[in-house]
C-alpha cells in the first residue's frame, strides 16, 4: 500500500463513519461502534501516513481538476511536514475524544447524539482536509466546510443561549473567512497566477513591500479560528457546546486549523524570508504580544472553568502565530511543536473540566475546594496538563515555548519578555485551580448534602467509584485524561522527531 | 439541410406550436405530459446546440438573406443563455402539475401550460434572434404570458402583483421598441449585426445617444436593475410556485443577454465604457443593489419575498460584471448566470415544496420545520449556503471569479464590496435556519414528505454542487462565451 492510499483512506475514513453514523446510528450501541471504528481506522490511516512521510516519502494527488479554474485551483492534497503534525495531531486526539465524548454524552444524558457524532466526524474530516490541502483553494474549502459542520456542535442543547453563542460563531468565523481570507485567496490568486503551495512562497515579490502588510493582515484575521484579538469573541461564547466539542474542536481541531493555515500561508504562500525581509509582519507580533497578555489577564477573572480555559487557548493561539509572524526558522519550528503540544495539554484540562462536570455537577473555580479528596485522578492529570501549558518540564510545552523564545531572541527579544510574562501569567491562573482542588478544605459539605442526595441516584450508575471516598466521573471520561495527561509528558522526550519533521521546511539542519 | 440544422428556430417554434395545441386538447393528463415533453426536448436541442456551436450560426429565416430577411443568430452565449433557459423551464415544469392544480382555476390547467409554453418560446426567441425587432416582439410575448402566470397565483394579491408587472413591464417593453425605432431610424436597418456596423458612424448623433438610454432603461426595468425593481418582489412572491422557480432562473437571465449584445454586440464595449462612461452609472448602482436588496431581504417575513429581493441583490452582480467592462468581468457574468440560476430556481423548488405542505411560505409557520420536514429543510440549508457561496457551491466559483475580474480591472474596493455583500446573505439564510432548528413551544405534527417532490429540488442542487465542485466545464463555456462576444461582431 502507498503513501496515496493511506493519504485518501485517513482522509474519507471520517467522511463515511459520518454517513454510516447517520444512517444507521440510532441506537446508541450501534453507533458506538461505528465511532470506534472510524476513530481507529482514521488513526491507523494517519500513522500509516506519518511513517511515509518521515521516511521521506512524497505524496501529493489531485482529486478533481477543475474546481476552480482561476489560477489553477484544483482539489488537490499534498503531504508536507506541517501537515503531517496538525493531522496526527487531530487524528491521535480523535479516539481518544470519541471515547470520553459518549461517557460524557450519556453520562450528562444528551438527546440527539446522532447528530452530534455525525457532526462530530464530519470536523474531523474537514480538519484532515486543511491539514492535506495542497493549494489554498482547497484549504478554503476545508477551511468552510469545518466551521460548517461545527455550527450544529456549538448549538446542541438548542436553546437561546445557544443560538446567541451560534450566531457570534458563524457571524464571526464565516464574515472573516468570506471577507477577508476570501479577498487574500483572491488578491494572491491575481498577483501570483497561482495557489500552490511551494516551498519559500510563491509570491515572490508579486506583491509590493508596502501592500504585503495588508495581505498579512487578511490572512491573519480572515483565519478567524485563530482567535487573534479582537476578533477572539467566538471561542468564549463556542464553550455553550457540549464538553468534548470544547475539548477537541475548540481545543484542537478548529483553533489550530486556524493558526495553522496561517503558518502554513506565511511558509509556503508568502514565504517566511520574504516576511523577514519586508517587516511586513512586524505589526502583527504587536498584536500577537497583546493578544497573548491580554487574554491571560482576563482568563484570571474568569471563574468558569470552561471560560478561563477559553481566554488561556485564546493567548496559546497567539503564541503559535507570533512564531510564524516572527519569520525565523525556530519560530516556525516552535509553532509547529507548539501545536501538537498546546493540543494534548490543554485536551487534558477540558477534558478535566468536564469530567468534574459530570463527576460532581461544578462548573466554577471558586466551588472546586477539596475536590481533589474525591476525584484524584482528574486533578492529577489537571496539574499535568497545566504544566504542560505553562511550559515547565517534564512536559512537552517547555520544548515548544523554548523553540518560540529561539525564535525571538535574534531580532525580537522584547517577545522573549512577552513569553516568559505570559508563563508567569500561566501559572497565576491555572495552578490556583489544582491547589485549590487538593489543598483547601471543602466549603461547607452540608450546604452541598441536598444536592449530592439529589443527584446520588443516578450518578450511582455512571460514575466509577474507588473506595469510600473517590467518586470519579464515569470511567470512559477518565480513561481518555489519563491518557492525554501521559502524552504531555512522552512529548517532552519525544518533542525531537516533530521538530526533525519540520526543520527541513525552513531550511534548518538538525 | 438537415432537421439538426433547423434546430435553432425549432427550439423557438416547438413550443409556439405546441401551445394552442394544448388550448384544444384540454385534457389535463395529455396536456401535461405532452408540455413536459416538448419543453424536456427544446432541452435537450440547446444541450445539443452548446455542444456544437462554435462560430455563430446564422439561421436566414425563409431562406432570404439578411439584413433583408430575419436572421437567427446563435453564438456561444445565446446557446448557453439558451440551455440555462430551457433546462431551468424543464425542471420548473416537474414542480408545475402539483402546485398549479391547487392554484389554477379548476378545469383551466390546459391554460397555465399554454401560457407557461409561450413564455419559454419568447425567452428562447428573444436569446435566438438576431433582429432587434424580433426582440421586441419576443420580448412582448414573454411579457405577457408571465403576466397571466403571475395572476394564477393562489392568493387575491397575484392579480394586483400581475397588474403592477403589466404596467412596469409595458413601460420597458415600450422603451425598449421606442430604442429600437430610433435606431431604426437612423440605420435603416433591424439585423443586429448589420445595425453594429451602421452604427459605428451614427451614434455620435443625438438621436442615437437618446436610442441608447431608452434601450438601456428599458431592459434595466425588465430586468429588475435597482432602482428600477419594484415589479419583482410581488411578481416572483405571488405567482405560483412552478411559475417563480422559472423565472427566477430564466426571465431575468434573457433580459441580462439583450443588455450584454445591446453593450458589447451594437456599440462595443470601448464606446459603452470609454465615450458613453456607463460604468459610472452602473458600477454604484450595482453595489446599492447588491447591499439594498439583500438588506431588504434580511426583513422580509415571507420566503418568497425574501428570495426575492435576494435576487434584486444578484442582478447587482450581474449589472456589476458588465459595468467592469472587461473580458473577465463578462465571463464572471455569465458564470454568475449560470450559478445564480440553478441556485435560486432551486431555492424556489424547495419553497414549492414548503408552500404545498404547509399552505403557506411565512418564515414563521417554518418553526420546527427540521422536525417537521427534515430533509426539505436539509434542502433549503443547502441552497441557502449555495446562496451564501460558501466554497464547495456554484455561487462559490462565480463570486470568486467576479473578485478576480474586479481586482483585475483595478477595483480593489469593489472587490471588497462584493465579499462583503454576501455577508448580508449570511444573516438572511441563518435567520430562516434557525426558525427552522431551534426548538419552540408551538410545533406542528411530523408531515409526510413525499420522494418525488424532492426531483426539481433536488436536480437543480445537485447542479449547483456539481457546478460548485468541478466548474471547469461551466468556466470553459463562460470563457468562449465571454471572447466571442467581447470580440465585438457575433
Amino acid at each position: 500500500m502507498n503513501a496515496e492510499f493511506f493519504l485518501l483512506a485517513s482522509f474519507l475514513t471520517p467522511l463515511i463513519g459520518a454517513l454510516l453514523i447517520w444512517f444507521f446510528g440510532e441506537e446508541s450501541r450501534t453507533r458506538e461502534l461505528l465511532l470506534a471504528i472510524t476513530s481507529l481506522t482514521t488513526l491507523g490511516m494517519v500513522i500509516g501516513l506519518l511513517a511515509r512521510v518521515y521516511a521521506g516519502e512524497e505524496v501529493a494527488i489531485v482529486l478533481l481538476d477543475g474546481f476552480l479554474p482561476i489560477a489553477g485551483g484544483s482539489i488537490a492534497f499534498e503531504l508536507e511536514p506541517l501537515g503531517i503534525v496538525y493531522a496526527t495531531v487531530a487524528a491521535g486526539l480523535f479516539p481518544i475524544t470519541s471515547m470520553y465524548a459518549v461517557g460524557y454524552m450519556n453520562g450528562h444524558h444528551e438527546t440527539n447524539q446522532r447528530r452530534f457524532f455525525t457532526c462530530f466526524s464530519l470536523a474531523i474530516f474537514a480538519a484532515l482536509g486543511i491539514a492535506y490541502a495542497g493549494n489554498l483553494a482547497t484549504l478554503f474549502l476545508f477551511y468552510e466546510v469545518l466551521t460548517l459542520s461545527t455550527y450544529p456542535l456549538v448549538t446542541h442543547h438548542q436553546k437561546p443561549e445557544s443560538r446567541r453563542a451560534g450566531r457570534v460563531y458563524l457571524g464571526i468565523l464565516l464574515s472573516t473567512s468570506v471577507g477577508l481570507f476570501l479577498l487574500g485567496v483572491a488578491w494572491t490568486g491575481h498577483a501570483a497566477q497561482s495557489l500552490e503551495f511551494a516551498q519559500g512562497g510563491i509570491l515572490g515579490d508579486a506583491i509590493s513591500e508596502r501592500e504585503l502588510p495588508i495581505l498579512v493582515g487578511l490572512f491573519a484575521y480572515g483565519c478567524g479560528k485563530a482567535a487573534l484579538m479582537p476578533l477572539h469573541r467566538w471561542l468564549p461564547n463556542a464553550m455553550v457546546a457540549p464538553t468534548p466539542v470544547s475539548a477537541l474542536l475548540h481545543a484542537v481541531a478548529v483553533v489550530k486549523a486556524g493558526v495553522f493555515s496561517i503558518v502554513k500561508i506565511f511558509v509556503y504562500v508568502i514565504g517566511i524570508e520574504r516576511l523577514a525581509e519586508t517587516g511586513a509582519s512586524e505589526w502583527l507580533m504587536a498584536v500577537c504580544g497583546f493578544t497573548i497578555l491580554a487574554s491571560s489577564l482576563i482568563a484570571f477573572s474568569q471563574d468558569n472553568l470552561k471560560a478561563r480555559l477559553a481566554y488561556s487557548t485564546i493567548s496559546q493561539l497567539a503564541y503559535i502565530v507570533l512564531g510564524a509572524a516572527l519569520a525565523t526558522p525556530e519560530g516556525v519550528v516552535g509553532s509547529a511543536l507548539h501545536i501538537a503540544t498546546h493540543a494534548v495539554g490543554k485536551i487534558t484540562l477540558f477534558f478535566c473540566a468536564g469530567a468534574i462536570m459530570v463527576g460532581a455537577h461544578k462548573k466554577n473555580i471558586s466551588e472546586l475546594d477539596g475536590l481533589g479528596k474525591t476525584m484524584p485522578i482528574t486533578i492529577a492529570a489537571f496539574f499535568v496538563g497545566a504544566l504542560s501549558i505553562i511550559g515547565l518540564p517534564p512536559t512537552g510545552g517547555a520544548w515548544s515555548k523554548w523553540q518560540l523564545a529561539l525564535g525571538a531572541a535574534d531580532d525580537h527579544a522584547i517577545y522573549v519578555g512577552v513569553l516568559m510574562l505570559s508563563s508567569l501569567l500561566n501559572i497565576g491562573y491555572l495552578i490556583p485551580i489544582p491547589v485549590r482542588a487538593f489543598f483547601f478544605p471543602a466549603k461547607d459539605p452540608h450546604e452541598h448534602s441536598d444536592h449530592h442526595s439529589h443527584d446520588e441516584h443516578h450518578d450511582a450508575a455512571s460514575n466509577w467509584r474507588i473506595g469510600e471516598q473517590i467518586r470519579e466521573a464515569p470511567m470512559k471520561c477518565v480513561i481518555p485524561l489519563v491518557i492525554t495527561a501521559i502524552a504531555c509528558i512522552v512529548l517532552f522526550f519525544w518533542s525531537n522527531p516533530i521538530a526533525h519533521l519540520v526543520s527541513p521546511i525552513v531550511g534548518l539542519q538538525r | 439541410m438537415s432537421l439538426l440544422d433547423h434546430l435553432p428556430v425549432l427550439l423557438v417554434i416547438g413550443p409556439l406550436l405546441c401551445a394552442p395545441l394544448l388550448v384544444l386538447i384540454r385534457i389535463p393528463s395529455v396536456v401535461r405530459w405532452l408540455a413536459q415533453a416538448v419543453v424536456t426536448a427544446t432541452a435537450a436541442g440547446a444541450f445539443w446546440l452548446v455542444q456544437t456551436v462554435n462560430e455563430p450560426i446564422s439561421y436566414r429565416m425563409g431562406g432570404w438573406t439578411p439584413p433583408v430577411g430575419i436572421e437567427y443568430r446563435v453564438d456561444k452565449v445565446a446557446a448557453l443563455v439558451a440551455l440555462v433557459v430551457t433546462s431551468v423551464a424543464a425542471i420548473a415544469l416537474l414542480i408545475g402539475h402539483k402546485a398549479a392544480r391547487d392554484t389554477v382555476i379548476k378545469g383551466r390547467l390546459h391554460l397555465f401550460y399554454a401560457a407557461y409554453l409561450l413564455c419559454l418560446t419568447g425567452l428562447l426567441g428573444m436569446t435566438m434572434t438576431g433582429d432587434a425587432f424580433n426582440v421586441f416582439v419576443f420580448l412582448e410575448i414573454s411579457s405577457l404570458s408571465t403576466y397571466a402566470l403571475v395572476a394564477m397565483g393562489r392568493r387575491r394579491n397575484a392579480f394586483v402583483a400581475a397588474f403592477n408587472y403589466l404596467v412596469l413591464g409595458t413601460i420597458g417593453g415600450t422603451f425598449v421598441l421606442i430604442g429600437i425605432g430610433l435606431m431604426f431610424q437612423m440605420t435603416g436597418t433591424l439585423n443586429m449585426a448589420d445595425l453594429a456596423e451602421r452604427l459605428v458612424e451614427a451614434r455620435d448623433t443625438r438621436t442615437i445617444h437618446v436610442a441608447l438610454a431608452f434601450m438601456l432603461i428599458g431592459l434595466s426595468v425588465k430586468l429588475a436593475v435597482f432602482p428600477l425593481h419594484q415589479w419583482l418582489p410581488n411578481a416572483y412572491a405571488e405567482s405560483p410556485s412552478a411559475v417563480s422557480t422559472f423565472l427566477a432562473g430564466s426571465a431575468t437571465k434573457v433580459v441580462y443577454f439583450q443588455l450584454m449584445r445591446v453593450i458589447f454586440t451594437l456599440f462595443g464595449a470601448s464606446y459603452i465604457f470609454g465615450e458613453a462612461r456607463l460604468g459610472t452609472l452602473l458600477v454604484p448602482l450595482s453595489l446599492l443593489a447588491m447591499f439594498l436588496g439583500s438588506a431588504a431581504a434580511v426583513y422580509q417575513s415571507s420566503l418568497k419575498r425574501l428570495l426575492a429581493y435576494s435576487s434584486i441583490a444578484q442582478v447587482g452582480y450581474l449589472t456589476l460584471a458588465l459595468a467592469l467592462g472587461t473580458e473577465e468581468g463578462l465571463r464572471a457574468g455569465l458564470l454568475h448566470l449560470m450559478a445564480h440560476a440553478v441556485t435560486k430556481a432551486g431555492m424556489f423548488a424547495v419553497v414549492a415544496i414548503i408552500v404545498d405542505r404547509l399552505g403557506t411560505d411565512h418564515i414563521a409557520a417554518l418553526q420546527g420545520l427540521s422536525r417537521r420536514m427534515p430533509i426539505t429543510a436539509g434542502l433549503l440549508v443547502l441552497g441557502g449556503i449555495g446562496l451564501i457561496g460558501v466554497p464547495g457551491t456554484a455561487g462559490f466559483v462565480s463570486k470568486l471569479a467576479l473578485v478576480d475580474a474586479a481586482l483585475g480591472a483595478e477595483h480593489v474596493f469593489v472587490a471588497g464590496a462584493i465579499l462583503m455583500s454576501s455577508l448580508i446573505a449570511v444573516v438572511y439564510v441563518w435567520r430562516v435556519v434557525e426558525v427552522m432548528y431551534f426548538k419552540t413551544e408551538s410545533e406542528g405534527p411530523r408531515l409526510r414528505e413525499r420522494p418525488a417532490s424532492f426531483v426539481p429540488a433536488g436536480i437543480f442542487l445537485a447542479l449547483m454542487l456539481g457546478m460548485g465542485l468541478y466548474s471547469e466545464p461551466a468556466f470553459e463555456l463562460a470563457r468562449a462565451g465571454a471572447s466571442q462576444l467581447f470580440g465585438g461582431m457575433p
